[in-house]
C-alpha cells in the first residue's frame, strides 16, 4: 500500500531480502549501485553479479554515484538500493537529480529506520521524515513509500518504469544473515567496466601493426 | 584588484575539450564562472549543478564506471566537504579530475576563508589526492593537461588548485 505519510516508528512486517530478490529478477542488463552496510550485503545475498558496484565508503553518495552513471548510460537502467540512514546523509542529491532528470535511474531505499551497523540506534525516518516526501518536493515525477506487501506489485512496476524514480521500502530492521561480497576496490571496477564496457575500452591495449610483405 | 583578465579560462576549457570531458559538475565559483559558460555552451559536455561538493566525487566515480570522463569545479572551502567521498574513487583507483579556484591564501580580504584555504593542499594530500598549485595564468591551462593525463591514465584523484595570484582577489568594491 502506497502511503503519503508512512507510519514512521510502527511495526513493520516486510522483510528485506525477499524484497531485493524480487526487485533485481527483473533487473535485466541494469547496472546495480548498493549503499554501504546492509544493502551492500543485501544484493549480493541476492546473487553476485559483474554489473553490481559493492559500494564500501563515501555514506550518503550511493544516489550520485548512481546518477553519474545512469548520464553516462543513459540507455541502461540504472539501480541505486541504498538504506535510509545513507540516504539522509545524502538529501541534497535528491535535489541535484530531481533537476537533472535522468529516466534511466530508480532509487529504491531498505528503509528499516536504523542505524544496524552500528548498534540499532534510530534514524530520522522512525521519528516521522518522510523520505518519499522529500523526493516528490524536490520534483521527483515518481516517489513513493511502500510499508506493506500489497503494495509491492505497484512498487516493482515503477521501479522499471519511467524515471527518475524514488521508492521508499518500510522493512522490519531485523539483520539477515550476514553476506559479504568481495571488497577489492579496483576488482570491483574493473570486473563491472569490462561487463559493462568491453576490455578494448575498459583495459585498452596496443598492439604493433604486421609488416607489410 | 584584478577581476579575470586573461584568456586562461578559455585555455582550460580546450584542454578539458581535449581530455574528452563529457560531465561536468560544479559548485560555482566566480573564478569557474567562464570556464562553467564554455562547458555549458557545449552539447557534448553535460554540466550538472551539485548542492555540495562531495555529490561531484560520487557523480565522477559513477561517470568512469559507465566510461565518461569527468571533471569536478569548485572553490577551496568546498575541498573541505569531499575528504570523506574521497576515499572511494582512491581507494578504487577509479580516476577524479578537480579544478579549484583558492581563497584564503592570496591577497585575501575575509579572514574566514583561511582555515580552509591554508588548510586545502594537506586536507587533499592527506587522503592521497595528487594536488598541483599554479599561480601563474599562463600555467594554469597546461597544468589542467598535465593533471588529465595523470587522473585518467594513472587513475588517482588529481587536484589543480588556481590560486588567487592567477585568478585576480575578489573585487569588494564591484
Amino acid at each position: 500500500m502506497a502511503s503519503a505519510n508512512p507510519p514512521s516508528g510502527t511495526a513493520v512486517q516486510m522483510l528485506r531480502r525477499p524484497l531485493i530478490e524480487s526487485i533485481l529478477a527483473r533487473r535485466g542488463d541494469a547496472l546495480v549501485i548498493t549503499g554501504l552496510g546492509t544493502t551492500c550485503y543485501d544484493v549480493f545475498s541476492a546473487g553476485d553479479n559483474p554489473l553490481n558496484f559493492y559500494n564500501w565508503a563515501g555514506m550518503g553518495g550511493a544516489a550520485m554515484v548512481a546518477c553519474g552513471l545512469a548520464l553516462a548510460q543513459p540507455a541502461r537502467r540504472v539501480l541505486c538500493i541504498t538504506g535510509d540512514g545513507e540516504m539522509l546523509m545524502g538529501l541534497g542529491s535528491l535535489a541535484t537529480i530531481a533537476c537533472e532528470r535522468p529516466a534511466n535511474l530508480s532509487i529504491v531505499v531498505m528503509d528499516n529506520e536504523h542505524y544496524v551497523e552500528t548498534g540499532m540506534q534510530g534514524t530520522h525516518t522512525g521519528r516521522g521524515v518522510d523520505l518519499a516526501g522529500i523526493a516528490r518536493a524536490a520534483g521527483f515525477p515518481v516517489a513513493t513509500c511502500v510499508t506493506a506487501q500489497d503494495g509491492v506489485p505497484a512498487a516493482l512496476e515503477a521501479i522499471y518504469g519511467p524515471g527518475p524514480v524514488f521508492v521508499n521500502l518500510k522493512v522490519n530492521p531485523a539483520q539477515p544473515p550476514m553476506t559479504l561480497p568481495m571488497r577489492d576496490g579496483p576488482y570491483i571496477r574493473s570486473r563491472f567496466r569490462d561487463a559493462l564496457l568491453g576490455p578494448a575500452v575498459a583495459h585498452p591495449v596496443m598492439i604493433p601493426a604486421p609488416k607489410q610483405a | 584588484m584584478a577581476e579575470v583578465t586573461t584568456g586562461w579560462p578559455d585555455d582550460v576549457y580546450a584542454e578539458l575539450e581535449a581530455a574528452g570531458i563529457r560531465q561536468v559538475s560544479y559548485v560555482p565559483d566566480a573564478g569557474h564562472s567562464r570556464l562553467i559558460q564554455r562547458c555549458q555552451a557545449n552539447p557534448a559536455m553535460r554540466t550538472v549543478s551539485l548542492t555540495t561538493e562531495e555529490e561531484g566525487v560520487a557523480m565522477g566515480l559513477g561517470a568512469w564506471l559507465g566510461g565518461d570522463r569527468h571533471v569536478l569545479l569548485m572553490q577551496s572551502s568546498g575541498v573541505g566537504n569531499t575528504i570523506n567521498m574521497l576515499a572511494a574513487p582512491i581507494e578504487m583507483r577509479v580516476p577524479l579530475l578537480m579544478l579549484v579556484t583558492m581563497r584564503g591564501e592570496w591577497a585575501e580580504f575575509n579572514p574566514w576563508q583561511l582555515p580552509m584555504g591554508q588548510g586545502t593542499r594537506a586536507a587533499l594530500e592527506s587522503v592521497g589526492t595528487l594536488v598541483y598549485p599554479v599561480d601563474q595564468p599562463e600555467q594554469i591551462a597546461p597544468t589542467v593537461g598535465a593533471a588529465a593525463t595523470m587522473a585518467f591514465n594513472t587513475g588517482r584523484a588529481v587536484a589543480v588548485l588556481i590560486g588567487q595570484r592567477a585568478i585576480g582577489a575578489k573585487n569588494w568594491n564591484k
